[in-house]
């Protein structure tokens, strides 16, 4: 008697399914933008990305041709800089968090962290234009590194406290009784243990900041030629895309679609590493 | 006591090394103590885990600490190297003198003192990003030592007294987690031997093997114990019986007696100890 259907079963199944379908398409909704997306750049950018894409400099306005390799590799030495600038601080940083520092203090840093982490990077630009611009009276490549630096910085800080809080408290009760130092302890004990998390951030962090746009637009400003002089204004893949995608030069935009294929392709490949790196953590602990 | 990491050329070791001779005013005679301590009270925060515990650890002997769990046993093992520091809030009172030198006199760094008394866990950890013989030399290699073909020696001679070297000495390369549960203890045991500390603490270090793993290492315990002062704490009471020549029971933070395990086994002094040891509480 108990096992017979309840009265409402039909309005019940109908209920779950249609939930389920709303999840499905919810799930959906999400994957979809990137399929589209990539799409639309193969098909519109594919046909430019070619050799002289990568080799060649920018042809002036008329002329057919040229490609971006300036940018590619003004891109490159920004994320340079930004790294020379952002791995040291954040990770040390991260460290301090979870190694040092008092409950209060650490709680306070934590939430600018977190806080630093929403704030729109074309501020970090604004900010950096007023500090370093402003100052020595140009843009260049060393300001531009600094605003991606400034933004990779929260980013690893959090995540090298993340890892670094999951190493089992074990070894570092192992290593200090055997009569190490903290500072050693940290380094080659924990660091090295959650060395595989700790770049994971790393390279998640210079994925971010590698497609920033808006944050170079008042520091590094771009260029349409070789620089060699970081003082100096310099090209970045993301600044060449706006600049040519808002011209109004149908070569050009072909050009543009071909740097945001590129773009988008290395930032995928460094996922792509991420998940790599990541897929053995299960066995080394983190 | 002529500790060979202290004749390594570190001038920070040395000078504290001095530092603490000096610093004794009257250099305690005939060390056939190994630990002398003396009225020790700790508390985390507010809470007083021991209480006033006074008792004197024999040179070259196993001492066993036993008690029912939460009674401080862990606490008073860990005062032994300060390691009970890593926990905030920790105050300790009375003193614990290390073949005469004061453990907790302000010039006293705690690296030292835990490379003098070494320690080995409950919970076996090699470190899981080094192999098995770089875990067993990283206490060295940490601490200064270079001399490669000294880190060889004392590789080979720890792994040797740990009773792991016929096991391993051709996996030397391999990860130190790639051996068996009682092998990485014992790996843990070679790690700590390897910086030639003049004690060894063991917190519960049988409690997560099988049998006849607890059986290597209860032999390894009995081996040496001819090189070293070992003060073991364990659950295990058969355990505490067969390895140890002296046994003392806590309970509640406070030491309810103390003598050779023979009599703590055979003869009690007190109800307690006879209640305890007889499997009627705890």
């Amino acid at each position: 008697m108990h096992l017979q259907r309840a009265d409402n079963h039909i309005w019940r199944k109908a209920k779950s399914g249609l939930a389920s379908t709303v999840a499905f398409l919810s799930a959906l909704l999400v994957i979809a933008p990137l399929g589209l997306v990539f799409f639309h750049l193969l098909e519109n950018g594919a046909s430019s990305v070619n050799w002289d894409f990568f080799t060649k400099l920018p042809t002036p306005v008329g002329v057919a041709g040229g490609g971006m390799v300036n940018a590619i590799v003004g891109s490159l030495k920004l994320l340079a800089l930004a790294a020379a600038i952002g791995i040291p601080v954040g990770v040390l940083g991260g460290v301090y968090l979870a190694e040092y520092g008092s409950a209060q203090v650490n709680s306070l840093l934590r939430f600018v962290a977190d806080v630093l982490n929403g704030v729109p990077s074309i501020t970090w630009g604004v900010v950096v234009y007023g500090l370093v611009v402003l100052r020595f009276k140009g843009f260049s490549a060393y300001a531009g590194g600094l605003a991606l630096g400034l933004i990779m910085i929260p980013l690893i800080i959090r995540t090298t406290e993340e890892v670094i809080l999951l190493v089992p408290n074990g070894y570092r009760e192992a290593a200090l009784a055997l009569g190490v130092s903290r500072w050693k302890t940290i380094v080659h004990v924990v660091m090295k243990t959650a060395s595989k998390g700790i770049i994971t951030g790393i390279l998640l962090a210079l994925a971010r900041v590698g497609g920033e746009t808006a944050p170079l637009l008042f520091t590094a400003f771009g260029n349409r030629f070789w620089n060699h002089n970081l003082a100096e204004p310099i090209a970045a893949l993301p600044l060449q895309i706006f600049t040519y995608a808002i011209s109004p030069y149908d070569d050009w935009h072909r050009q543009a679609w071909a740097g945001a294929l590129v773009l988008v392709t290395g930032i995928f490949c460094v996922n792509v590493l991420v998940r790599i790196l990541t897929r053995g953590r299960t066995a080394s602990v983190v | 006591m002529v500790n060979l990491l202290m004749a390594t050329p570190d001038p920070t070791v040395v000078e504290h090394v001095d530092r603490n001779a000096e610093s004794t005013p009257t250099p305690q005679p005939a060390p056939s103590w190994t630990f002398q301590v003396k009225n020790l009270s700790v508390w985390y925060g507010e809470k007083r885990v021991i209480d006033d515990m006074t008792l004197d650890v024999a040179s070259n002997a196993v001492t066993a600490i036993i008690g029912p769990s939460g009674c401080g046993k862990s606490t008073f093992l860990r005062c032994l190297n300060r390691m009970h520091e890593l926990v905030p809030k920790t105050r300790v009172e009375g003193t614990v003198l290390l073949q005469g030198d004061d453990l907790y006199s302000s010039t006293v760094d705690p690296a030292i003192v835990r490379r003098r008394v070494g320690m080995v866990f409950q919970k076996s950890n090699p470190f899981p990003t080094m192999s098995i013989g770089e875990n067993v030399v990283i206490g060295l290699r940490l601490n200064g030592v270079r001399n490669q073909k000294f880190l060889n020696e004392r590789l080979e001679k720890s792994l040797r007294m740990a009773a792991l070297w016929d096991e391993v000495k051709d996996d030397l390369h391999k990860p130190g987690t790639s051996l068996s549960g009682g092998q990485q203890q014992r790996l843990c045991i070679a790690r700590a031997l390897a910086v030639e500390p003049e004690v060894l603490l063991m917190d519960e270090p049988c409690s997560a093997l099988d049998p006849i793993a607890t059986a290597k290492i209860e032999e390894l315990i009995h081996e040496l114990k001819a090189d070293y002062t070992i003060v073991t704490v364990t659950h295990n009471m058969q355990q505490a019986g067969r390895v140890s020549d002296y046994t003392a029971f806590v309970y509640l933070g406070r030491l309810i007696e103390f003598g050779p395990t023979t009599k703590i086994f055979t003869n009690p002094s007190q109800r307690q100890t006879e209640d305890y040891i007889t499997g009627r509480f705890g």
